[in-house]
């Protein structure tokens, strides 16, 4: 376990020496203008459009670093040489593995508060001060943090087989799939072909269910999140990056260097 | 008590892309390392020297054949406890200072922060980087890193240390330094296990050598013993020889060359060398030397590996 803390601490710091956290500046100076640029130009919605794009904008940031970080944990470590300094050490592979995911998934969990606390801040200029049900937004950012723990997950995955690049494909392609899902299947059920709606089937159940994570325009219009959709969904989030992280270790045992 | 064992072992890659097949990096390898000795893996460029050192650390796995280090099998990654490794040119990560590189590095072998703190000093000390101890090592040269690197392969006071070409890339003052570190690796009666082509090196610090080539281990053994094989040869070196007394002597020496007025001959067998004087006193040459001639690592090596360049030139 100490390992395992050690190698995520040092991807984390690598996080912060590297400036992944610049990304805060821009987000931060979208917030202050879309909080003194909305109240002027739409009255009425303002808190409904500021929501949704503070919301998508943490969503956005945290995907870029999730899947540009996450896609070089391992293979930048093959490329640049240094997992040998590591595997030479009593470091068992799954542990370096478990690491390189915990410590992205700190650097994203430490983006994601310090994003959503200035969008709180964004609010509560526009608003002249918060309420409780405010809070209830926070479910949508909790999505979010499962989303990208997922996307870090398909991001580690394939780093374990293939170069940075091709893995960020590869990752794009699997969230921009995931995210319409649903979609493809209830376009299959519709074509009348079985081979097609089988297909879509198997994407489906196979490749992680994005849309699912996202409720951004639900809280944005107060509609309230039902407790059993959290806990299907956390439930849902850490089988898959279970899979993933089991798929990648096995993969990642075998490789060589 | 054996430090590394190493019985047959074999590496193959595969080469190509759509039709592969396999290339053999490395050759039934049968190795015994003593404890507390200074080994050395020696040959040219694709030996199979830094194969052997992956292989031991399982960043590859071998085609066939085992290896033990401290009696533990490879696949037991608690053996690393007791083991320091310095890839071949190290990479580390450049955004670490070597304070941080060392702590790190500690830390993977769960050392607590009162004994990292003590052992960072004093390894930081040791190998002269405590003045930059602060400075990232992207603002490393190649020398600075070697030697952060050699200080994270001590950080656990290993008893067999592993090193891959330690001397690659030093200038003539930071090789001078690593050697005296091996040296003084020795005198803590560790076994230090380490690979170059630096055969001046191997001969100034090496108790035993094995020699590679083309992944084939091609000798091994102590250096005494190797380098007194070779010292049959004698050198004897005469001014001004006229040239009957040259054609007298060429039936008793394996060699003859001349460098202005000098010339100089080599005589393997003992009773040729009494002949060969005789000749010489008699005629009106001038005698510069008489000397045996001790063979050097570096003859030994050519004698091992050169029939087989000449094999590749001439499959070539």
């Amino acid at each position: 376990m100490g390992r395992i803390v050690t190698i995520a601490l040092g991807a984390f710091k690598e996080s912060v020496r590297e400036r992944v956290l610049y990304n805060l500046v821009v987000f931060a100076l979208l917030m202050i203008g879309a909080a003194i640029l909305l109240g002027s130009i739409s009255v009425g919605v303002e808190q409904i459009i500021l929501v949704n794009l503070g919301l998508a904008a943490i969503s956005v940031f945290g995907l870029l670093i999730a899947i540009f970080i996450g896609t070089g944990l391992v293979s930048k470590e093959i490329d640049r040489r240094t997992i040998y300094n590591i595997l030479s050490k009593p470091v068992a592979r799954s542990e370096f593995i478990l690491g390189k995911y915990a410590g992205l998934l700190l650097t994203l969990f430490v983006n994601t508060a310090i994003m959503t606390a200035g969008f709180y801040v964004a609010l509560a200029i526009q608003k002249r001060g918060l309420a409780l049900p405010d809070f209830s937004l926070l479910i949508a950012v909790y999505f979010i943090l499962l989303q990208l723990a997922i996307v870090v997950g398909v991001a580690i995955f394939f780093s374990c087989i293939s170069t940075s690049i091709l893995s960020a494909v590869f990752t794009f392609c699997i969230f921009v799939i995931g995210n319409f899902s649903s979609d493809i299947r209830a376009f299959g059920q519709d074509s009348g072909s079985p081979l097609l709606e089988k297909m879509t089937a198997v994407l489906y159940y196979l490749l992680p269910n994005f849309g699912d994570f996202n409720v951004i325009n639900q809280v944005a219009h107060g509609v309230r999140i039902p407790r059993v959709f959290i806990t299907a969904n956390t439930c849902y989030a850490l089988l898959y990056i279970a899979v993933l992280l089991s798929g990648a270790v096995l993969i990642f045992e075998e490789r060589e260097f | 008590m054996l430090a590394i064992e190493i019985n047959g072992l074999t590496k193959d890659y595969s080469v190509g892309f759509w039709n592969t097949r396999p290339k053999r990096a490395l050759d039934s390898l049968n190795l015994r390392v003593e404890s507390g000795e200074v080994f050395g893996l020696l040959g040219p460029n694709g030996a199979g020297k830094t194969t052997t050192l992956k292989t031991l650390f399982r960043l590859v796995f071998p085609t066939s054949g085992t290896a033990r280090i401290l009696g533990k099998e490879l696949n037991d990654t608690s053996m690393h406890q007791r083991v320091g490794y310095l890839p071949e040119n190290p990479y580390f990560y450049e955004h670490l200072t070597p304070e941080e590189l060392l702590n790190y590095t500690g830390r993977l072998f769960g050392l607590g922060y009162e004994a990292l703190r003590v052992r960072c000093r004093q390894l930081l000390e040791r190998v002269g980087l405590t003045e930059v101890r602060n400075v990232p090592l992207r603002r490393f040269s190649k020398g600075m890193v070697q030697r952060a690197g050699i200080a994270q392969a001590l950080i656990n006071d290993p008893d067999v240390v592993f090193l891959d070409e330690p001397m690659t890339g030093l200038d003539p003052i930071g090789r001078r330094e690593v050697r005296d570190l091996i040296l003084q690796l020795r005198e803590e009666k560790k076994t230090v296990f380490f690979s170059t082509h630096i055969l001046s090196d191997a001969e100034t610090l090496c108790d035993r050598v094995a020699i590679l080539n083309r992944g084939q281990l091609q000798g091994c053994g102590e250096l005494r013993q190797i380098l007194s094989l070779g010292a049959s040869i004698t050198e004897l070196i005469l001014e001004t020889p006229p040239e009957a007394m040259l054609d007298e002597l060429r039936p008793l020496v394996v060699s003859m060359v001349r460098t202005g007025d000098r010339v100089r001959l080599e005589i393997r067998e003992e009773a040729n060398i009494e002949k060969a004087m005789a000749i010489a006193l008699r005629g009106k040459a001038k005698l510069v030397s008489l000397n045996p001639v001790k063979m050097s690592l570096e003859d030994y090596f050519m004698a091992k590996v050169s029939p087989t360049k000449s094999a590749v030139t001439s499959d070539l």
